[in-house]
């Protein structure tokens, strides 16, 4: 996922083309195979979304419970992406810059979400906020809620969405050297104008990519947000959860809408991240 | 300084919305209750909240707003101990409410007996769900242990609905003439080797069978058993009802702990109370529970027909007992239980 895209030469030879039944074969096993697991998942998403009218449709997106859904989900990605941006940022400069002791161990501890299962995560944070948690009895005396919660969903959804910025602006910090920073420090920048000037504009594409798959997840997120959710209606639901909700009570219909508009944020998403893509190769 | 001052804007401005959301203290007018139930009562409670609602506010000139979280009752109920902040917990079995006091101490020992019908204001009962014409001439329990019959029900580890239609069938093997622990158990073990794909709920064994169109017959409370029927197929499935079965009492309790630093324990007692009034009770018949008032059960006409209904308390001497004996880890169904490998 984070490696950086090696594009081939366009040059084609002989010998690596084939003959053309080998190509065909290869080409229509692809195709085949994207048909099965993209397009005809895809194309029913939206097909079983609409299969009561656009009336039906917009009435289960717009009803109260969907509403808050809705609104939970952008709270908890307004508050983790711009999180994870600054953490990202400024963890990325750290590892590219200083050699330090300790330096391979944070390396790993920031790739920690994406290796372990997500509800894994969600019953950490259970352990530690929960009533029977580290942190619980302090927390029930002076009556604040975590989990079960909106702030619990939020850090759950900073946690598992971590590794994103780091791991997409480090490369490309590494790959930009040092070099014009120092020549900016050397000439009297202060360290700030170094880094907002000098170090943020080279990697800013890197930046939005890594904000973009952040922010991704951090919509799409479901088995740690489930554990420490409670599955409040109109709530502690977010959009995944309250899709999973509907479709447990039989509202297939409800249930592809709102799944419609999570699969529309991951096809923004796309369009977003080429464009990306192609601007940064560009400049 | 652009992007700095832009960005800690933001980030401020996501966290007041944060605290916004997080603190949300409704207007001393508005109480709000939580109710944590399991999967099948999500209908019900729909009815029941609107017109409990309505009723309270009539009674007492104070709006209620009454949230609802549903799930396997035995996952709902470890949430509550770990902090889920319910008023109410209606649940499917006994023994996840027990947990309550076990692990929690949210309530006392004797919650069962504060409310009449040990704390069940509807019962319900364990029946089969088979296809349109019934092609595989299932009638009784035996007929779920006879060659090429393929039955769906959920797992009994995590599944409270799966632990009743369990004991449902142990019951049965057991109170047959000659019936012993040792046939009851041959019969079960029977059952589970019919049995190809363990769901963990009650509602996604219903999925599995409806939906996916997996096994012959569908072991299920009643009250789902009639939300197949009624509403999603349609013309699809039809219920047969066994010689005997198992009278489920999914429990309601106030949550004391909560009610008392939330203060709001009239109007969470008041609630578990309107269950047992007619209206409550009507809902309860309508979204195919047994209601308890007799009168209210009188009018529901052949729906829900008479069965030979044996309690828990008398064939197993209990839940914790039954639980012990039969689902903990190395108990009866550890041992008989071999995944099926097709």
């Amino acid at each position: 996922m984070f490696a950086p895209t090696i594009h081939l030469p366009r040059r084609r030879t002989r010998t690596l083309e084939g003959s053309p039944w080998v190509r065909w074969t290869l080409i229509t096993l692809a195709l085949g195979f994207l048909a099965v697991f993209l397009f005809v998942p895809l194309l029913a998403v939206f097909s079983f979304a609409f299969q009561k009218g656009w009336e039906a449709y917009l009435a289960a997106i717009t009803e109260p419970e969907a509403r808050s859904a809705i609104v939970l989900t952008l709270t908890a990605a307004a508050i983790a992406v711009p999180l994870n941006l600054v953490f990202g940022l400024a963890a990325a400069w750290l590892l590219a810059r200083f050699r330090f002791r300790g330096r391979a161990l944070l390396l790993t501890l920031i790739d920690l979400p994406f290796s372990v299962s997500p509800v894994i995560a969600g019953l950490i944070f259970v352990l530690l906020f929960g009533r029977q948690g580290w942190l619980g009895p302090f927390l029930s005396e002076h009556d604040v809620h975590v989990i079960f919660a909106v702030p619990g969903i939020v850090l759950a959804t900073v946690f598992i969405t971590l590794p994103f910025v780091v791991r997409e602006v480090l490369p490309v910090m590494q790959a930009q050297g040092s070099d014009e920073e120092e020549a900016a420090l050397t000439l009297g920048a202060s360290g700030w104008r170094t880094f907002l000037r000098v170090t943020l504009p080279k990697v800013k594409w890197g930046v939005l990519y890594g904000v973009i798959l952040c922010n991704a997840r951090a919509m799409g997120e479901f088995g740690a947000v489930s554990v420490v959710s409670g599955h409040v209606r109109g709530v502690t639901t977010t959009l995944p959860l309250h899709a999973e909700i509907l479709y447990n009570e039989y509202d297939f219909a409800g249930a592809f809408a709102v799944a419609s508009l999570l699969t529309l944020l991951a096809l923004v998403t796309l369009v977003l991240k080429k464009y990306v893509e192609l601007r940064s190769e560009a400049s | 300084m652009r992007i700095p001052l832009r960005l800690s804007l933001l980030v401020l401005l996501a966290l007041g919305g944060c605290s916004k959301a997080g603190s949300e203290s409704a207007a001393p007018s508005t109480v709000t209750l939580l109710n944590v139930s399991y999967d099948p009562t999500r209908e019900l409670y729909a009815d029941v909240n609107a017109a409990f609602a309505k009723h309270w506010e009539t009674a007492h000139g104070q709006k209620v707003s009454i949230k609802q979280s549903h799930g396997g009752s035995g996952k709902q109920a470890r949430a509550v101990i770990d902090g889920l902040d319910a008023d109410v917990v209606t649940l499917a079995l006994a023994y996840d409410v027990d947990m309550l006091h076990d692990k929690a101490s949210l309530i006392p020992e004797g919650w069962q007996t504060r409310l009449a019908n040990n704390s069940a204001p509807y019962t319900s009962t364990i029946v089969f769900v088979v296809r349109k014409g019934n092609p595989k001439g299932i009638k009784d329990w035996d007929d779920l242990v006879r060659e090429g019959v393929a039955v769906i029900t959920p797992n009994p580890k995590t599944s409270g609905g799966a632990r009743w239609n369990y004991l449902a069938a142990w019951g049965h093997a057991l109170r047959k003439p000659g019936g012993t622990e040792e046939s009851a158990r041959a019969f079960v073990a029977a059952l589970f080797r019919n049995v190809p794909v363990l769901d963990s709920g009650a509602r996604g064994a219903t999925t599995t069978f409806a939906e996916r169109g997996l096994g012959d017959v569908l072991i299920a409370w009643e009250n789902e058993a009639f939300l197949l029927t009624d509403e999603v197929g349609k013309e699809r499935f039809e219920i047969i009802v066994p010689s005997t079965s198992i009278l489920a009492e999914p429990p309601v309790a106030v949550v004391d702990r909560n009610v008392d630093k939330r203060g709001t324990r009239a109007v969470a007692e008041a609630y578990l109370q309107f269950l047992y009034s007619e209206e409550g009770q009507r809902l309860a018949a309508k979204h195919h529970y047994r209601p308890r008032s007799e009168e209210v059960a009188s009018k529901q006409g052949a729906r829900f027909p008479k069965v030979t209904l044996f309690t828990i308390d008398e064939v197993f001497g209990g839940w914790r007992k039954a639980q012990a004996a039969h689902f903990d880890d190395g108990g009866v169904f550890d041992r008989i239980y071999v995944p099926q490998a097709r």
